[in-house]
């Protein structure tokens, strides 16, 4: 399967990445893709399809509260924070 | 041209859980921010999310209540997108395995009935919250709201107009209240909607590209939206323009939309199932024990009310549509009490304190048998309207029964016709003029003598009584 420059550069937005052009020839994803499609090789015939890859289901917990943690334990690795919040970039959507 | 609208709403719900839908840190509204997160609803590295039973309980509930199928195997998946506000930087929702699908909702257009088909509803985790410096160049992000559990309930395009998806919109909150999964606080965003809408020339059976809108989160903005995108559509389209299908963002205060994103700019969320969370497997026992917990609907009440308790429409949906109004009612109807009674006094002199104290009717001081004891004194005529009254007031400060009252402030009604007669022949004596006045035609001189007696027996006379025999004289005097 064929990936062009435009699906690399793509999929490198998507997931915040910035490449240089250098980097995005380099990629070889071809062969990434390739390497996965050998799982169509297998003969999946005989096995019923399933959601997950363990046969576990319906794992819950009671709703039932817990204390949350101290404020200043969850900020504690924030790059930025004020006013007991993390502080970002202004991003208004 | 004259155009159809074409309309579906894709509702977002908070439950009313306890805790989170992952984690269990208090679901709660209002907290100081970040007061109620921990390292699996803040995103942290490494975490495993657990998802909370009542979460799919609350869901197949609402399920039930709008007659959707239960999918008897769910999953869940990661919608992923960048935004300050989600710090896995994915929502957990679900895909294509939703908890429940295919149901409908009838609603009430004008005294007419619709059917509004629900395409799915599914389970996923709210985001949190981000508060923009007004001056500055930064945000604070709260993430007291992450993964607080919502439902999100797709309808299908079966709306025609602002007004219908209003009332759909109110059927649903009123039923998602009613089944308490949700508050649906709409001030407080506990209930939201998105918006798709199209239009297409009256006669067509063909969609036309559809826009959505965010944000809105109130009924009255709803319809308000929707009149504004049917109006900009319409003008694009009357112009020979075509519609680009693309997000807008509804500005409720500015009561007009604005573009988000544009086709090209539209996400790509790239869903996949959720490896951290198994499959939910729902059984038939399940589902009829949640069955079990429905609650009589709101429709199935009204009609109760008008048909077999004999209610007018209007008082009906009063009731109804106050849910602790609904179930004092109901109690006091199970207890035997006198319906039409009963029903002024809660939509009236009650919901006047209720509505002052700013409290809900289960809070009130006094019971249900309580009002139905008060509502047969006066029927009794042991006390006039006006001592009931009093009586209602004083039961809200203190609580006691109603016959105690009576006997403590001594508002007991004098009832026996002799002694009424007494008082009446005594004032008929004192105004012998009242008799040539009524004779004359000044029918006021039976209220004046009415009101002398009432006073002489110090306001307890059955006012009924007095007013029967005065008139009584009257009219024979006139007649001889
Ligand atoms: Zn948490």
């Amino acid at each position: 399967m064929k990936v062009t420059t435009e699906q690399i550069k793509h999929v490198a937005e998507l997931a915040r990445l910035k490449l240089t052009d250098e980097e995005v020839k380099s990629l070889n994803m071809e062969a990434v893709i390739e390497f996965a499609d050998k799982l169509s090789e297998l003969d999946a015939e005989q096995i019923a399809p399933t959601n997950h890859v363990s046969d576990i289901y319906n794992v819950f917990r009671e709703d039932v509260e817990v204390p949350s943690y101290d404020r200043d334990d969850i900020l504690k690795n924030a790059p930025a924070k004020a006013r007991g919040c993390v502080l970002v970039p202004k991003v208004v959507e | 041209m004259n155009y159809e609208s074409v309309i579906g709403l894709e509702v977002h719900a908070e439950l009313s859980t306890n805790t989170k839908i992952y984690c269990s840190c208090k679901n709660e509204f209002g907290l100081d921010v970040n007061t109620s997160c921990c390292p699996i609803c803040t995103g942290m590295p490494g975490t495993l999310p657990v998802l909370n039973k009542k979460v799919v309980e609350y869901a197949i509930k609402a399920g039930l209540a709008l007659n959707c199928s239960i999918t008897r195997e769910g999953k869940q998946d990661r919608k992923n997108y960048f935004y300050p506000d989600l710090p896995k930087a994915y929502q957990i929702s679900q895909f294509d395995l939703p908890l429940c699908t295919d149901g409908y909702v009838d609603i009430d257009v004008n005294g007419e009935k619709k059917r509004i088909g629900i395409t799915r509803i599914h389970i996923e985790e709210d985001a949190g919250k981000l508060i923009h410096s007004v001056m500055g160049d930064e945000s604070y992000v709260d993430f007291n709201r992450c993964g607080v559990p919502l439902i999100e309930i797709v309808s299908e395009p079966d709306l025609r107009s602002a007004e219908e998806a209003r009332i759909y919109l109110e059927t649903l909150k009123s039923i998602l209240q009613y089944i308490e999964v949700s508050d649906c606080k709409m001030e407080e965003g506990s209930l939201r909607c998105d918006i798709n809408v199209s239009l297409r020339p009256v006669g067509s059976d063909k969609f036309g590209t559809r826009s959505e809108m965010k944000n809105v989160s109130t009924l009255s903005g709803t319809q308000r939206a929707i009149e504004y995108e049917i109006g900009r559509q319409s003008e694009i389209l009357d112009n020979g323009g075509v519609i680009e299908q693309e997000t807008r963002r509804w500005d409720d205060a500015k009561g007009e939309n604005v573009l988000l994103r544009s086709k090209e700019e539209a996400h790509d969320y790239r869903y996949f199932p959720e490896p951290d969370l198994m499959p939910i497997v729902v059984d038939d026992e399940w589902i009829e024990s949640i069955r079990a917990t429905l609650p009589e609907m709101p429709d199935v009440k009204k009609a109760r009310y008008t048909g077999e308790l004999g209610l007018g429409d209007y008082e009906a949906g009063i009731i109804v549509g106050n849910k602790s109004m609904a179930r004092f009612f109901d109690k006091c109807v199970e207890l035997g009490g006198n319906v039409k009674a009963v029903a002024n006094w809660l939509q009236g002199d009650i919901m006047k304190v209720v509505k002052e104290q700013d409290i809900t009717f289960d809070d009130i001081s006094f019971t249900p048998e309580d009002l139905n004891e008060l509502a047969s004194i006066v029927d009794k005529g042991t006390i006039s309207i006006t001592a009931a009254k009093k009586v209602l007031a004083k039961m809200f400060e203190t609580a006691e029964k109603p016959s105690k009252i009576v006997d403590d402030l001594g508002l007991a009604q004098i009832n026996d016709e002799s002694a009424i007669e007494a008082m009446v022949n005594d004032v008929l004596d004192k105004n012998p003029q009242s008799f040539e006045d009524y004779k004359n035609g000044k029918t006021r001189a039976l209220g004046f003598l009415v009101g002398m007696v009432m006073k002489e027996s110090k306001g307890k006379g059955n006012p009924q009584i007095i007013n029967k025999m005065i008139l009584e004289r009257l009219e024979a005097y006139k007649n001889s």
